[in-house]
C-alpha cells in the first residue's frame, strides 16, 4: 500500500464535511474539538488506508487539506 | 513524498471569509492554479465585486482594484485598455453581474473585451443575507420570495451565458460546477481556456460558476452540493456554451 | 503661438490631449459631445484610446479602471449624465483616484432642454453621490479659460489623487472664440507609486474603495478631510474685475454669467456706479474669505446666477450677514441681459436713497 499522508489545516477548515463525504475509503471524520473561530474541524482517522488520491483535497472549499504520497 | 495537492502559490497562505461549503473559496483556488500554471501572476490584474468574495483582493497575490457593485466589467475595461499587455480579470456574484450589471457585462461581451470574467452563480445574494436573485430558480424560496420565485410575478431565472453568447465577441462561454472531483477538473479547463481566450486576444471570455449557498439555503454544506447537481444543473447545463475557433481579433 | 478659432468643446479636447489625457471613455449628450467627437479622432492620432460607452455608469467605471493605472484619463457630459456618474465620482474620490470630469451642464431638471444653465452647481459642488466626499470644481468663462482650466484640472487631479469636475455650460461649450495655445507650465508631480500595473516581481498593490473597520475608515475620512482644506488653503482661485478699492456694490457671478457682468460693470461706469465682480474660478474651494472682504467694502451684494439660487449659498456663508445678498437669475436656459442687470441695480441703489 502506497504510504499517503494528509495534513488538514485546523485553522482553515471549517467542518463543513465535503471532504468526509467524498473520501473513497471514509477515513476522515469531523473531530470532537473546535479551533479558534469555533469550527470542528475534518480530522483523518486511518491514515495507513489512505491511497492519497486527493479527492479531499480537491472539494475542499476551504483548500485547508494537502496531500502527500511515497 | 510526493506532493499530491497543495495550496498554489498565488492563493494567500490565510483561511477564506466564505461559509462552510461555500464554493467561492474553491472556483478561486482553481483561478490561482490556473494563474500559476500559466505563469501570468506577475502581469495578471483582478477587479473584484461587491458581495461575499468582496475581499477577494486579500487572497490572491496580484495586484487589485476593487469597483463598484455591479461594475467590474467597465472598470476592467478601463484596466485592459490601459495596459493592453497585462492580463485581466473580473470576478462578480450572480446579483453583481446579472441584476445592477447586466449592461456592463453585456456590452463587454459585445465589444470583444480581452478581459476573462468569472461569474458565481449561487442563486441568492449572499453577502446581504439570502435575497432572490436573477438566477433564483423558480418556485426557489429566498427572503425576497418567501413563496418561492414564481414566473408570473419575477419572471424567470437568468441565462447570462447563453445570452452572451450571442454576441458576436464573446469567443468562449462556458459553465462548470464543483460538486465534485470530475467536475473540478473539467472547470478548471474551462478556467484556463477562458484565460488562454484572452491571452491569444480571441475576444471576450466568461466562466459561470454553479456554486452551494449553504447559509443563506438553509442546508447542510453535502445538502446545499446535492442541490446544485438536482436542481441548478438541469436549469443551467454545464458544458462549453460558445467556443470561437478562429476569431482572433484585436479589440485594444 | 498659434491663435486659433475654436469651439469651447473642441478646445477643451485639444487642451486635454495636450496636458497628456490619453483616455477618455464618454457618452453622447448635449451640449457637450463635440468633446467626445473631437476625441475620437484626436486621441487615436496620440497613441490614446477612445471609447464610446454604453451608458454614463459604465463610463464613469472605465474611467476608474483606466485611473487605477494611473493613467491621466476624462470624461463629459452634460446635467444628466453627471447625476448617473454620481457614485463613480463618490468611489473616484474612496479610492484617491485622479481624473477629470465634465459638465457641459444644461436647462433642468429632469430631460430639462439644451440651452446653458447653471443649476448643476449643487451637484458639482455638493457632490451628487454618497459620503463625505468633495471634489475639486473649476468654473470657465471663456473658452481660453477652458483651455487653461482644462491643464490645470489634470494637475490638480493628480496632485491630490481626487477627481477634479470642470464646470461649464450649453454656451461655453458651444461657443467660437479664439484660443491662443501656448507652453503651459505647471509645478512638478510626484511620481505614481500607487498605480497598478500588475506587480512584476515587486509587491502586489490595490485600489480600494471599502474599510468595514469603523476606526480605519474614521482615518480615512480625516484623511480626506485634511485633503480638501488643503485644497482651500493652496488653491482657491477667483478673478475680481472692476473697481476694487471702493466699490459701490459687490456683484458675485461664475462662468457666463460673469462675462454679462463684466459689460454691467463697464456700463455701469457710465451711471457713475463703481461696480466690483468677484468671480470664483473654483467653486469648490469657494473664495468665502473673498466674498467677505469684498461685501465689506461695497456694503451690498448682488449674485446673479442662471438657476434658482445655489451659489448664493455659498455667498452668503462667505458674507455672514455683513451685508444684504441680492439676488437675480435667469433660468430654464434663459440668460440674463445687461439691462436686466442693470435695472437691478438701479432698483437696488433706488432702494438704498442713491440716484
Amino acid at each position: 500500500m502506497a504510504k499517503a499522508k494528509v495534513n488538514i489545516n485546523q485553522e482553515f477548515c471549517k467542518g463543513c464535511g465535503l471532504c468526509v463525504n467524498i473520501c473513497p475509503k471514509k477515513i476522515l471524520v469531523i473531530g470532537n474539538d473546535f479551533n479558534s473561530k469555533g469550527y470542528y474541524p475534518a480530522t483523518m482517522m486511518e491514515e495507513e488506508q489512505c491511497t492519497g488520491c486527493g479527492f479531499c483535497a480537491q472539494v475542499c472549499p476551504d483548500v485547508a487539506i494537502s496531500v502527500y504520497r511515497e | 513524498m510526493k506532493t499530491i495537492f497543495e495550496r498554489p502559490k498565488t492563493l494567500i497562505n490565510k483561511p477564506f471569509t466564505y461559509c462552510p461549503g461555500c464554493h467561492h473559496g474553491l472556483a478561486q483556488r482553481l483561478i490561482a492554479e490556473v494563474i500559476d500554471e500559466l505563469d501570468i501572476a506577475e502581469k495578471t490584474i483582478g477587479v473584484g465585486p461587491v458581495g461575499c468574495s468582496v475581499y477577494i483582493y486579500e487572497f490572491f497575490n496580484l495586484d487589485f482594484v476593487m469597483g463598484a457593485h455591479g461594475r467590474a466589467p467597465a472598470v476592467a475595461t478601463g484596466v485592459k485598455r490601459s495596459l493592453p499587455d497585462r492580463i485581466v480579470f473580473s470576478y462578480q456574484g450572480d446579483g453583481d453581474i446579472a441584476a445592477i450589471g447586466t449592461a456592463e457585462i453585456v456590452h463587454c461581451a459585445n465589444r470583444g473585451e480581452l478581459i476573462t470574467s468569472f461569474f458565481i452563480n449561487n442563486a441568492v445574494f449572499g453577502m446581504t443575507g439570502g435575497q432572490m436573485a436573477p438566477t433564483t430558480l423558480l418556485g426557489q424560496k429566498t427572503t425576497t420570495s418567501p413563496f418561492g420565485r414564481s414566473a408570473e410575478v419575477q419572471g424567470f431565472p437568468f441565462k447570462l451565458g447563453e445570452m452572451l453568447a450571442q454576441a458576436e465577441g464573446s469567443a468562449y462561454i462556458a459553465r462548470v460546477a464543483l460538486t465534485n472531483p470530475r467536475l473540478i477538473n473539467q472547470a478548471k479547463r474551462c478556467i484556463k481556456k477562458a484565460f488562454l481566450t484572452q491571452i491569444e486576444k480571441k475576444g471576450f471570455a466568461l466562466v459561470e460558476i454553479l456554486s452551494p449557498c449553504p447559509t443563506n439555503w438553509g442546508m447542510t454544506p453535502l445538502e446545499a452540493v446535492q442541490w446544485v447537481e438536482e436542481k441548478m444543473i438541469p436549469y443551467f447545463p454545464l458544458g462549453e456554451i460558445k467556443v470561437k475557433e478562429d476569431g482572433s481579433h484585436d479589440a485594444s | 503661438m498659434e491663435r486659433i478659432l475654436m469651439k469651447g468643446n473642441e478646445a477643451l479636447a485639444e487642451a486635454a490631449i495636450q496636458a497628456g489625457c490619453r483616455f477618455y471613455f464618454g457618452y453622447p449628450i448635449t451640449p457637450q459631445t463635440e468633446i467626445s467627437e473631437y476625441l475620437s479622432r484626436r486621441l487615436p492620432e496620440v497613441g490614446g484610446v477612445f471609447l464610446q460607452a454604453e451608458s454614463e455608469i459604465a463610463a464613469i467605471n472605465m474611467v476608474y479602471g483606466a485611473a487605477a493605472t494611473g493613467a491621466r484619463v476624462m470624461t463629459s457630459s452634460s446635467g444628466p449624465g453627471i447625476s448617473l456618474k454620481q457614485e463613480g465620482i463618490s468611489y473616484l474620490a474612496s479610492a484617491e483616484l485622479p481624473c477629470v470630469v465634465v459638465n457641459m451642464s444644461r436647462g433642468g431638471p429632469g430631460l430639462g432642454n439644451i440651452q446653458p444653465a447653471q443649476s448643476d452647481y449643487f451637484q458639482a459642488t455638493r457632490g451628487g453621490g454618497h459620503g463625505d466626499y468633495r471634489t475639486l470644481v473649476l468654473a470657465p468663462s471663456s473658452v481660453q479659460e477652458l483651455v487653461s482650466l482644462t491643464h490645470r484640472a489634470f494637475y490638480l487631479a493628480d496632485k491630490y489623487r481626487n477627481p477634479v469636475k470642470i464646470l461649464g455650460d450649453g454656451m461655453l461649450g458651444q461657443m467660437m472664440e479664439p484660443v491662443t495655445w501656448e507652453e503651459i507650465e505647471l509645478p512638478p508631480l510626484p511620481p505614481k507609486n500607487w498605480a497598478i500595473k500588475g506587480k512584476g516581481e515587486g509587491e502586489r498593490k490595490f485600489i480600494l474603495c471599502m474599510e468595514l473597520d469603523p476606526q480605519e475608515l474614521e482615518k480615512f475620512n480625516r484623511k480626506l478631510e485634511k485633503k480638501y482644506q488643503q485644497m482651500a488653503e493652496e488653491d482657491t482661485a477667483w478673478e475680481i474685475f472692476g473697481e476694487e478699492s471702493d466699490p459701490h456694490l459687490l456683484l458675485v457671478g461664475f462662468g457666463t454669467v460673469a462675462r454679462i457682468l463684466k459689460s454691467v460693470i463697464r456700463e455701469g461706469k457710465k451711471e457713475g456706479w463703481r461696480i466690483a465682480l468677484l468671480r470664483p474660478i473654483t467653486l469648490f474651494p469657494f473664495p468665502y474669505k473673498v466674498v467677505q472682504k469684498m461685501a465689506e467694502k461695497a456694503g451690498k451684494v448682488l449674485v446673479v446666477e442662471m438657476n434658482l439660487g445655489q451659489m448664493i449659498e455659498d455667498v452668503k456663508l462667505g458674507v455672514e450677514g455683513k451685508a444684504p445678498v441680492h439676488f437675480y437669475s435667469r433660468v430654464g436656459g434663459m440668460v440674463p441681459t445687461v439691462d436686466e442687470v442693470l435695472q437691478k441695480i438701479a432698483d437696488i441703489l433706488r432702494g438704498e436713497g442713491r440716484k
